[in-house]
């Protein structure tokens, strides 16, 4: 039974004792900040006031997190079936990344404690005000989607059954504002037309984040699902992988146009080869998340293999947080140096940014060991 | 009541009254530096210098000449911070300045990021940081009074008015007047939309540190979005509630077949 098999995953692995050495070396960074403040501990500055945090934890945290409202919304929507088993490790993902690009906010603003504050001095002028009010929202609407496996873990049956039962209107409204949010975050960036490179601005910035999002939330799904065939044992189940992969051919092909209609249209062809730094990353950023993994997934033998997948997924994750590292950084610097000043982030600042992956990978790995997250569609054939 | 600021960069003998001036009204320390190639000290504003002068040296009709910027807000029609700021802690008075209410503010620093004349200034070093940048002595104004720098200015080179129109007709004026004297651009008549604070100079506007600034209003770059998000919205849920009776009614006929 694969129930009996869940309950055998070690908390105590290399990787595990790993993840805690980083969560307690970053916990001191956290806390430096929190004491020190931010002129102390990062090299944020005057001239560049966003850094590695919005680029990386912000930005691709939340990019990540698009898997939950992808697959909620082809179970709970177009009733998928098929991709029940899934749909709680997506949604927990989704939920934890949520919770870590929060945190990441948390850190980075000047006053952590005002955090509510947009909740209730609204503005609705700011993109970020927009923005916090959905990660308040789908914060909300995620701890209730994951809410099932609670309560099925304290018994609480009825509750279980409930929840489940109203799941359609739950994963609507959190599609709804999932497609606003990552598009939202797109549109942070509309206001600074000339800070940011051209290879990356333009007017359609929220709908290129919300395409990358999806390829990015089918990649990591995917990459979820082979790594606990993997490490925890749990059976694969290539009808999905191969579903999933050719969901993410569509949109990865979608993302490839627009992409390109982009280029052609605003900086031109000549501007991704003129060997500036801004063009390398653009470079890095197109072969590694969208050409080579549309190369490989228009062969029908990529996917159906199981590792081959996983390549695909590693690329597209690692290419969309480029993408989100060179609108929130990378293009940002010209601007900045133009003004006379460079940034790298400090050591304070990457420990904060390990300490939060670090701190949601433990979680998972939690959360898989007490709650009944990747087992759900075998204990529901047992009832 | 528009409150204006004429700067006519021509008239500036560089005597750094104003940055003092400021400094003594705002209650901003003074801050150790050095100096580094020209002569502009503090050599960039920041959390405690809301106005410096800086100094350029160029060729105007074959002399050597000196050429005093005054930086500082501009004070914006539309302004990008305004817009960007999620809990309204920056706000467009009536009368003109674009003024801060630090008790509203998070620190998000979305104001720096979106100013098209990186403008804002954050407090870094403290734990409990504040924007900075100037006020247009908002306070003095609605007093009746000179904004503090315009009154210590012992050569007339900031010149405050109550009507942006009567800077500009002054503005032009002296351009006709004097057109071997100004190059033609009045800087912050159309950047960024229009602006409270307009600038004169002898050299091109660029080579005094006042790059080109593009005449788009900023604000409605996001808000042609924003507007567009009911309609997102409604696409989605009836896309979703669409998909979810098509979907529903399969299943009901598959089951209906088994
Ligand atoms: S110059 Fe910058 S800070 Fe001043 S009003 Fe305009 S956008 Fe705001
Ligand atoms: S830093 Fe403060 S003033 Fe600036 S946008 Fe954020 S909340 Fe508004
Ligand atoms: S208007 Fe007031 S705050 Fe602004 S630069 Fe002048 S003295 Fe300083």
């Amino acid at each position: 039974m694969m129930s009996a098999e869940r309950h055998e995953i070690k908390m105590f692995t290399p990787l595990t004792t790993g993840l805690l050495i980083i969560i307690i070396a970053g916990a001191v960074s956290v806390y430096k900040r929190l004491a020190l403040g931010l002129g102390a501990t990062t090299n944020l500055q005057d001239d560049f006031p966003w850094g590695l945090w919005i680029g990386f934890d912000v930005l691709g945290g939340v990019a990540m997190a698009a898997g939950g409202f992808v697959i909620a919304s082809a179970v709970y929507l177009l009733n998928m079936k098929k991709y029940k088993p899934i749909a709680r490790p997506a949604i927990l993902t989704a939920f934890l990344g949520y919770l870590l690009a929060a945190t990441a906010i948390f850190l980075d603003i000047g006053h952590p404690l005002r955090l509510w504050h947009p909740a209730v001095m609204w503005q609705i002028n700011s993109i970020m005000f927009i923005v916090a009010i959905h990660v308040i929202l789908y914060t909300t609407v995620l701890a209730m989607e994951s809410s099932p496996m609670f309560f099925e873990k304290i018994g609480l049956k009825g509750v279980q059954k409930f929840v489940e039962k109203i799941m359609m209107p739950i994963a609507l409204f959190g599609t709804l504002l999932s497609t606003l949010h990552q598009s939202s975050l797109g549109a942070v960036y509309l206001i600074v037309p000339e800070k940011l490179h051209p290879l990356w601005y333009s007017q359609t910035l929220p709908l290129g984040f919300l395409v990358s999002a999806v390829m990015m939330g089918l990649s990591m799904v995917s990459f979820e699902s082979i790594l606990s065939t993997k490490f925890f044992r749990h059976p694969a189940n290539m009808d999905i992988l191969s579903g999933l992969a050719r969901g993410s051919l569509v949109v990865t092909g979608l993302y490839f146009i627009l992409k390109i209609f982009l280029l052609v249209k605003g900086p031109g062809i000549a501007a991704a080869f003129d060997g500036s730094m801004e063009a390398k990353m653009y470079l890095l950023e197109m072969a590694v998340g969208v050409i080579f993994p549309l190369i490989l997934l228009v062969l029908p033998a990529v996917r159906k293999g199981m590792n081959s997948i996983l390549l695909v997924n590693c690329l597209v994750i690692f290419g969309i947080v480029i993408n989100r590292m060179n609108v929130g950084v990378f293009g940002m610097l010209r601007h900045a140096k133009g003004r006379g000043i460079s940034y790298f982030p400090t050591g304070n600042e990457i420990m904060v940014t390990l300490f939060m992956v670090a701190a949601g990978i433990f979680l998972f790995k939690f959360a898989v060991k007490f709650f009944n997250v990747l087992s759900h569609e075998e204990a529901e054939e047992v009832h | 009541m528009e409150a204006s600021f004429l700067i006519d960069t021509t008239k500036c003998i560089g005597c750094r009254g104003c940055q003092v001036a400021c400094k003594q009204w705002n209650q901003n320390n003074a801050e150790k530096t050095s100096l580094g190639q020209t002569f502009t000290n503090p050599p960039r504003l920041n959390a405690r210098t809301y106005t410096n002068i800086a100094f350029f040296e160029g060729e105007h009709g074959n002399k050597l000449f000196w050429n005093f910027a005054r930086n500082g807000c501009f004070h914006c029609k539309k302004p990008a911070c305004v817009s960007v700021c999620p809990v309204a802690a920056l706000i467009k008075t009536e009368e003109g300045p674009v003024i801060y209410r630090a008790e509203r503010c998070i620190g998000c620093r979305y104001c720096m990021l979106a100013c098209p004349f990186n403008i804002p200034k954050f407090e870094w070093e403290k734990i409990s940081p504040r924007i900075q940048k100037c006020t247009f002595c908002y306070e003095r104004i609605l007093d009746g009074k000179l904004p503090a720098c315009a009154k210590t200015c012992p050569s007339g080179t900031i010149h405050f008015e109550d009507s942006i129109e009567k800077n500009l007709k002054e503005a032009r004026k002296r351009i006709s007047e004097n057109s071997e004297k100004y190059v033609n651009h009045i800087y912050g008549e159309n950047e960024a939309g229009g602006t409270s604070v307009l600038l004169l100079s002898a050299l091109p506007l660029d080579q005094i540190g006042f790059g080109k600034v593009s005449e788009q209003v900023l604000p409605d770059l996001t808000w042609k979005y924003i507007s567009g998000i009911p309609a997102v919205i409604g696409v989605v849920l009836a896309a979703g509630i669409g998909s979810w009776i098509i979907t529903r009614r399969n299943k009901n006929m598959d089951k209906e077949g088994e």
